[in-house]
């Protein structure tokens, strides 16, 4: 821990070759994000870690932190692009949370609602998206997927199976199941496997369960002000 | 064909092939190629054969625009759509095309015989319109050309039994300079370059630079790189990095055991309006070609690979014959001109309908076998690039360049052009005037001079360096082509007093967000929101609200892409509004705002399904009859 640099003023500790997103979270600062996860090598696909070093702007997922390097995270005008890319993502997709069972636990709704977003603002896409419940455990919606690409990585990297891969390009960019039918059924995934659990919103769900923890007691719940608990939350996954 | 045969093809494909899935987009190709499109036996059998998930498979597949994963046409005709090509009647010739073979665009005739569709510029814009039949290229369409074809279509002639003069394509150079004028045989270069290291060391400087890649002291290798420094070279793909850097940091990052430096020359020409790659291709592939080996002994490297674009499969056979030409003449292989260690060859991958794969990153991880999505940088090619090997990627022109500078010097070459662009660059001149085709121009040429070069007349606008690019109008055509200026990969696109600057930008963005490779939001959805707001611009739903968001959405992707796609997207947008406002404001006819959601354009499938069209089935048109 030779080293430091600069976030919003403070400085932060790090390791070589240690990104700035996870020197920042270790010491506590919280980076809004969606594709990024501390098990997995940075993705960068998001771009809700954006931040400004040096006047130009990168993710800071991918960013290996510096000597010295002076980042700006928390400012007004990166969270308001933070907040124009969540709500990209709520458009591109089909996302109700009142008739979600991952609301309350979602990270992208408690990202938008950290990021003081109260309207998907872009006019909706209301892409026609399939949904599969043709696995006996495993639910997949496809409507509420925002590409993180986790259930890709988890499946490939910690299960060994590679159930699910891209396919697709531009806004037709979609996940594949690895089954000659397409269907979650066919394919080798069990409610076990982390590809099953990874999803940071509710495209991929357990079957059969139904407000197990009440409304107003869950992640993200409880709070008017989000940034608490998605920080606590994200220390206790270990981000 | 049955699926049993189909699993035979597959097999013989993949035993050609290596059963190699770096090389899957090649085998996608050959596949495609024997049974039409890309049935799901064909899918299941290369990835069993090349031991990938099924879904790595169809995710690669379905990331290119020429893989089919749906049934499509015996004769699959994709119409160039590039704003030049819809200048000299596309859009016209397409629908007639349509409605004389009963076909829909973007379906298939029922009786599976033809599929017509779009597709992005096609590098035929010197002699548009153009089209693409089964990826080969008819150009200088006209109405008597699509009833032929439509009539070929009909009868089944069988595309080798066409006219081969609808296949022709010409390569027109209007102007000629270092690049193209001076003579060159194949090998020039490379005895240039052997004969300037010293006669004692000559064995053992090449031998070990080719073998071990070793940095420093060798004077081969570092007498030829600072020629191309002395050059003051620079890559002619648009961005202008220095070439002598890129390759220095090339051959000096560190190799591991079994690895070795690779060449890359990106053919992926995709920026619509550019051509010039093609022309060099077809003109002077040896020049290109040893350049390549010029580059690989510079940096010690083995490989080579040439990334043609799949638009450009027509100049594939003529390439590898002058491959072939010069493996036979000892120019490329082992022991290149009989220099012991001397080994270096190339393959030809070829591209299949993406332009983001212009982008060196993700036009590796194509090469790959993978989805052309760019990687996160760094690390840059020239440490990790080709299976994380040291790798140079340079444009087609830049290596041309480089095998004139090996032959002439640096000194030769930097007496052309300006103090920061040195030499000449290729410019591929369309649109509205009379002579269009490729000009070879030092840099700092203006943009007056080239439009009276090409016979442009009431000239309205350029498009520079095409829609990634600058749009300029009359109050700049005094400014320079150089990168301390105007900097340029080679599009110089006119538009005259007839053009409509909206259509021009409206078709730019349709452009971006059909190429988008979707792996970052800001550019996945923030192109769609572009187009959307421009077609409502079109549709005449605009309001100077709409401007402001476009404007604002300009500022996210620049600075939030992932890559150069969504940073310039908005740029044809942005450029035209600033020197052609009017075009816009004329489609304002709102001044509050007007919400992008058309109820009774929303009714449109359902018009459609009850075969009505009557002003009852309209909303509009009711609501006015109730008032």
């Amino acid at each position: 821990m030779a080293h430091t640099f600069i976030l919003d003023g403070q400085t932060i500790p790090f390791a070589e070759g240690e990104t700035v997103l996870s020197a920042a979270t270790r010491a506590g600062v919280f980076i809004p994000h969606l594709c990024h996860h501390p098990d997995f090598k940075p993705y960068g696909g998001c771009k809700l870690c954006t931040v400004r070093v040096e006047g130009r702007h990168t993710a800071a997922c991918t960013l290996r932190a510096m000597p010295g390097l002076r980042v700006e995270s928390d400012t007004e005008a990166l969270n308001a692009e933070r907040r124009h890319l969540t709500q990209m993502l709520f458009v591109e997709g089909n996302h109700f949370c009142p008739g979600c069972e991952q609301s309350g636990h979602c990270q992208l709704q408690a990202t938008a609602a950290h990021l003081g977003m109260t309207s998907p603002h872009y006019p909706q896409f209301f892409p026609a998206r399939p949904l599969d419940a043709s696995h006996p455990d495993i639910l997949l919606d496809l409507n509420r997927c925002i590409l993180c690409t986790l259930c890709i990585r988890a499946s490939r990297e910690v299960d060994g199976k590679a159930v699910f891969a891209l396919g697709g390009r531009g806004i037709g960019t979609h996940l594949v199941v690895n089954a000659a039918s397409g269907r979650l059924v066919d394919s080798d995934l069990s409610a076990d496997d982390l590809a099953a659990r990874i999803c940071p919103v509710g495209a991929i769900l357990p079957k059969r369960r139904g407000f197990a923890v009440p409304i107003g007691e869950r992640t993200y719940d409880g709070h008017a002000q989000v940034a608490g608990p998605l920080k606590t939350a994200n220390r206790e996954e270990g981000v | 064909m049955d699926e049993s045969e189909q699993g035979r093809v597959v097999g013989g494909i993949l035993a050609a092939q290596g059963h190699d899935p770096t090389r899957l987009v090649q085998i996608l190709h050959h596949c495609q190629e024997a049974v039409g499109w890309l049935p799901p036996a064909v899918r299941a059998a290369v990835a069993a054969g090349l031991r990938l998930p099924l879904a790595q498979v169809e995710g690669v597949a379905g990331f290119y625009a020429f893989f089919h994963l749906q049934p499509v046409g015996r004769y699959r005709i994709l119409f160039s759509d590039n704003i030049t090509d819809r200048m000299q009647g596309s859009e016209a010739l397409m629908q007639r095309l349509c409605a004389s073979l009963w076909v829909e665009a973007g379906k298939v005739s029922e009786d599976g015989l033809v599929s017509i569709d779009r597709t992005s510029c096609t590098g035929l814009c010197d002699q548009g319109p153009a089209l693409l039949v089964n990826l080969r290229p008819i150009g200088r369409l006209t109405v008597g050309r699509i009833d032929q074809i439509a009539d070929l279509v009909r009868e089944r002639v069988p595309l080798d039994a066409w006219p081969a003069e609808l296949f022709a394509v010409e390569h027109p150079v209007w102007r000629r300079d270092r690049l193209l004028e001076t003579p060159f045989a194949p090998g020039d270069a490379l005895r240039a370059v052997r004969e300037r290291v010293p006669q004692d060391g000559l064995a053992a400087a090449n031998l070990r630079s080719w073998r071990e890649g070793l940095p420093g002291g060798l004077a081969g290798p570092d007498a030829l790189l600072d020629e191309i420094k002395r050059a003051n070279l620079r890559g002619r793909g648009g961005a202008g990095f220095m070439t002598g850097l890129k390759w220095e940091a090339c051959r000096h990052a560190p190799l591991p055991a079994g690895q070795t430096r690779c060449v890359v020359c990106n053919a992926d020409e995709g920026e619509p309006g550019t051509f010039k790659d093609r022309v060099l291709l077809a003109t002077r592939p040896d020049l290109v070609i040893e350049g390549m080996t010029v580059a690989a002994y510079a940096i010690g490297a083995r490989r080579g690979f040439i990334y043609l674009r799949g638009e450009y499969r027509f100049l594939l056979a003529g390439l590898e014959s002058v491959l072939a030409e010069r493996r036979q003449a000892g120019l490329l292989g082992p022991d290149i001109l009989g220099v012991p260690g001397m080994d270096f060859d190339i393959e030809i991958h070829l591209g299949a309908g993406a332009y983001v794969c212009g982008e060196e990153s993700a036009l590796i991880e194509s090469l790959e076998g993978k989805r052309g999505t760019p990687r996160n940088r760094p690390p840059f090619p020239v440490t990790n690039g080709y299976l994380d090997q040291p790798t140079v990627v340079n444009n087609v022109e830049t290596f041309a360049a480089a095998a004139l500078i090996a032959v002439q010097g640096g000194a030769w070459y930097a007496d052309r052009g300006t103090a920061h662009s040195a030499g000449t660059k290729l410019l591929s001149v369309a649109g509205d005037c009379a002579r269009p085709g490729v000009y070879e121009f030092p840099f700092g040429v203006s943009v007056r001079a080239v439009l009276a070069a090409c016979g442009a007349q009431e000239t309205q606008a350029v498009q520079v360096g095409g829609p990634s690019g600058v749009c300029i109008g009359a109050d700049a055509f005094d400014r320079c082509l150089a990168f301390e200026d105007i900097p340029t990969a080679g599009a110089f696109t006119i538009f005259d007093q007839r053009r409509d600057m909206f259509e021009v930008a409206r078709n730019y963005v349709h452009f971006f967000q059909h190429e988008s490779c979707g792996f970052c939001t800001p550019c996945r959805v923030g192109t769609r929101l572009l187009r959307d707001w421009m077609d409502k611009l079109q549709r005449g739903g605009g309001s100077p609200c709409d401007l402001a968001e476009i404007e604002q959405l300009n500022g996210l992707l620049q600075r939030s892409s992932h890559c150069g796609l969504g940073h310039t997207a908005c740029n044809p947008v942005l450029d035209t509004l600033a020197h052609f406002r009017p075009a816009y404001l004329q489609r304002l006819q709102h001044t509050t705002f007007v919400p992008a959601f058309d109820l009774d354009q929303a009714l449109a499938a359902a018009r459609q399904m009850s075969g009505r069209d009557d002003p009852g089935a309209h909303l509009s048109a009711a609501a006015d009859e109730a008032t």
